[in-house]
């Protein structure tokens, strides 16, 4: 079955759901599945019920962190430059707010194929960052789920017991965001070199030993 | 639930409990003899009755995936070695797989049948120690698991003269293997495949029908077969629940399909039946070596075009699972162009596996607890990563 | 007492001893250690307690799974800072006299391991260590090295004077700090009185890149 019929499928049957087509160039050709978080429930329960796929088994659910990007764009603005009116280029910065991902892939047990890969994201990395946890679907993703929760701070609504699972319960930060400091406690090598260097450096001033 | 500094706690019956009494809720582990590892469980008593468990992760969170979205592609390859650290072979082969897939690389022959008998080996040693281990934890300190240790010293000296190190071998690396095979390697591996018979038998006479494992794992820790399917259980877990789901037979990577073995599953989903699934397991390992080295074909071990340094795909994402010894191993990779790749995942069989232990646990004593965690195999290198 | 005349005597079916090689004797020939596993190295460690290493021969087979019962801690493997305040009060709990052997690459440093966020750099910054083994993982041999490397030691300890072991000492510490879990790090991130980072010769004259190449 491909990807376009799995999705006209759903389409037929989750009523109002909005789902995109995310093609993967790689030579693996393993394209995915964006699906609206609003149906995300219908969608899983329907995939994993319906017959002719009966995906019963979430093997793996992923969390990415697509951090926001600064886009910087020349364009051309009137201005008036020495009391004359010129066309001068400007460039514009705009800073996009980036976006947590989460990626399941199904496979059938009963079926024996897959992967077929659902993709859902959150608005962005602050404050937005719900989603619906398919828990209630496929049990499988409980710890997962909880996984993504501690390293990225995705919130799934609907989780049985979202706690932190990894690291500790008073811990604040989320480690596997691509924008996280970890804390000053780096290994002094007798004979340091490049990076390492550069951290026995900074580390240095900061604590004022000469 | 209690926080590391009270180990034991008295709280009282929830209410609407009938009877009159308390609760003990006491934290097993993370230093435990019995909980392989750094495995912690919260564990709510009624007497000796389990009423409630919740497994606590992380003593051994180690931050694999981090450091790999930081290092090359290759890079990585020995740290998946550390993930379960009894069978390094099949984490190198399952991420070799998914860069494979990624970089659309090809793997000659007689690279294949390498990676066949050397992941069949890995899980020959794998069930040996774990049925060791399992029958420690009943109470039969030492014997099957001396037993089980002087069988993996014959695999762990075949690695060794393959790869140079006893376990953790780094041997596989992106379309083949690291190092062709030493010379007289065949003929040993042969000879450790041939005297594995009768260890098995000898195995097997000592324990299958031994009353007191018998007592111990029968009806203990039954799994049902749409739970264990619901919950993503994989591996001999799985199978011994009556699923037949086996990665090596679905997805036929490698060259799986030129080998007829067969999957042995289980009836009752109880601890005894994880434990014969395990030992008949083996059994079809061996049948799968005899007939590898027994065809392994002359040629090169490597594919000739794949670049080692500056290895860099093109952007786009893979994933690709093997059976390893503990179940579906899965490695999911995105890359973005460049020599690291941007987002690195592991799927780890032994911490989905986990999801169902509450489950098997309530309603039992606190010794069968030990008893089932010990039949669904966990390592926590691959659990916290 | 001389060395030629001790063993003429022995020659003659007369042992000499003193009353601290017989005590060091004892000590060094039945060292118990805690059954306590961290990781990769802790397979290595079931290894050499195993048939073909035989750890036993030199009287340290007994794993004790309580720490009020071992002397000796082997930390096999990783220790990370979730798992760090649990080995600092095992370690706490131990009855004197105790010995630790950090095993492996990550118990040392971090290892492999070092650049993440929740490895402990090496043990040794909140416990003192006696013996280090490096290797990743270490093989049984260089366990047992590590054994009879402690055992020397112990041997050596003089009963009296300012270097007798630290249980013959009434105001040497023999617990230390249980770090605590912070928001972002472990609380204190290292034992000053046990550990502290050593000195790097790096020049920090600005743009003077001297060390770097």
């Amino acid at each position: 079955m491909t990807l376009e019929t799995i999705e006209s499928e759903i389409e037929a049957n989750v009523p109002g759901c909005v789902l995109e087509i995310v093609s993967n160039p790689s030579p693996s050709g393993q394209h995915s599945l964006r699906i609206d978080p609003a149906h995300a429930v219908a969608i899983a329960t329907f995939l994993r019920d319906a017959e002719p796929l009966r995906l019963d088994y979430c093997s793996n659910v992923t969390g990415v962190d697509w951090p926001g990007k600064e886009i910087s764009e020349k364009v051309k603005i009137k201005k008036l430059v020495d009391g004359v009116e010129q066309e001068v280029e400007e460039v514009r910065k705009t800073q996009t707010l980036g976006h947590l991902e989460v990626v399941y892939h199904l496979y059938s047990m009963e079926k024996k194929h897959g992967p077929v890969i659902l993709r859902m994201s959150t608005e962005d990395r602050a404050d937005r960052v719900h989603l619906p946890s398919l828990t209630p679907v496929w049990r499988s993703a409980e710890f997962q789920e909880r996984e993504i929760f501690d390293l990225y701070g995705v919130i799934f609504d609907g989780h049985p017991d979202l706690r932190r699972i990894l690291m500790w319960d008073g811990f604040q930060d989320h480690p596997m965001r691509r924008d996280y400091v970890e804390p000053d406690d780096f290994e002094y090598e007798p004979t340091p070199h490049d990076e390492v260097l550069e951290r026995a450096r900074q580390h240095r001033t900061i604590m004022g030993v000469q | 639930m209690s926080t590391a500094t009270e180990a034991i706690r008295i709280i009282p019956k929830s209410p609407g409990a009938n009877d009159e009494g308390q609760w003990l809720e006491v934290s097993m582990g993370p230093q435990h003899p019995s909980t392989h590892g750094v495995f912690r469980m919260d564990v709510v008593l009624d007497g000796e009755r389990i009423v409630k468990l919740k497994p606590v992760f992380g003593y051994l969170h180690r931050n694999h995936e981090k450091i790999a979205e930081n290092e090359s592609y290759l890079g990585s390859m020995p740290y998946t070695d550390r993930l379960d650290y009894f069978c390094s072979l099949t984490n190198n082969w399952a991420y070799a797989l998914a860069v494979e897939k990624l970089a659309g690389i090809q793997v000659p022959e007689r690279a294949e049948y390498i990676r066949i008998i050397t992941a069949e080996l890995t899980r020959f040693q794998n069930h040996a120690c774990l049925i060791g281990f399992l029958t420690q934890d009943m109470g039969a300190s030492g014997t099957p698991l001396m037993y089980a240790f002087r069988e993996r010293e014959k695999i762990l000296d075949l690695f060794e003269s393959l790869t140079g190190a006893r376990m953790m071998c780094n041997y596989m690396r992106f379309g083949g293997c690291r190092v062709d095979l030493p010379a007289g390697w065949i003929e040993q591996a042969r000879a450790a495949v041939a005297s594995f018979p009768r260890f098995l038998d000898e195995f097997e006479q000592l324990l299958a029908s031994n009353e007191i494992l018998m007592a111990r794992t029968q009806g203990v820790g039954v799994l049902s077969k749409e739970f264990a399917v619901n919950a993503g259980v994989s591996g001999p877990v799985l199978r011994a629940s009556g699923v037949n789901y086996d990665v090596r037979k679905a997805d036929k990577y490698g060259i799986y399909d030129r080998f007829a073995f067969k999957i042995p599953l289980g009836e009752h989903g109880d601890t005894y039946d994880r434990y014969m699934v395990r030992l008949l397991e083996m059994r079809e390992s061996l049948k799968i070596l005899e007939l590898a080295l027994r065809d392994i074909p002359a040629g090169p071990i490597v594919d000739p075009k794949t670049k080692i340094r500056g290895f860099r795909p093109k952007p786009g994402e893979a994933y690709a699972h093997i059976e390893a010894p503990k179940g579906d191993l899965g490695f999911y990779l995105i890359s973005d162009g460049s020599s690291n790749p941007y987002r690195y995942r592991v799927r780890p069989p032994s911490l989905v596996n986990l999801t169902v232990l509450e489950e098997l646990c309530i309603g039992h004593n606190v010794a069968d607890v030990v008893v089932i965690l010990g039949s669904i195999d966990i390592v926590m290198g691959e659990v916290d990563r | 007492m001389d060395e030629n005349l001790k063993s003429e005597l022995r020659k003659q079916g007369i042992v000499a001893t003193t009353l601290q090689e017989l005590y060091n004797w004892g000590r060094k020939n039945s060292l118990w250690p805690l059954n306590f596993g961290l990781a990769c190295c802790a397979i290595e460690m079931i290894a050499a307690s195993m048939a073909r290493y035989d750890m036993a021969r030199f009287g340290a087979e007994v794993f004790r799974p309580s720490p009020r019962q071992a002397d000796l801690m082997i930390v096999a493997g990783t220790v990370t800072k979730k798992m760090a305040p649990q080995v600092v009060r095992l370690y706490n709990q131990m009855a004197e006299p105790k010995y630790v052997i950090s095993m492996g690459a990550c118990a040392i440093s971090g290892g492999p391991f070092k650049q993440g966020y929740n490895v402990l750099k090496g043990i040794d910054r909140y416990i003192p260590v006696d013996v280090y083994i490096p290797g990743c993982p270490p093989r049984p041999e260089a366990l047992i090295d590590a054994l009879m490397t402690l055992q020397k030691m112990i041997d050596r300890q003089p009963l009296t004077g300012p270097d007798r072991p630290r249980h013959l000492q009434a105001d040497a510490p023999s617990e230390f700090i249980v770090p605590e879990f912070g928001a972002h790090d472990l609380d204190p991130s290292q034992n000053p009185e046990v550990w502290q980072a050593p000195l790097v010769n790096i020049s920090l004259a600005g743009t003077d890149d001297a060390g770097n190449d």
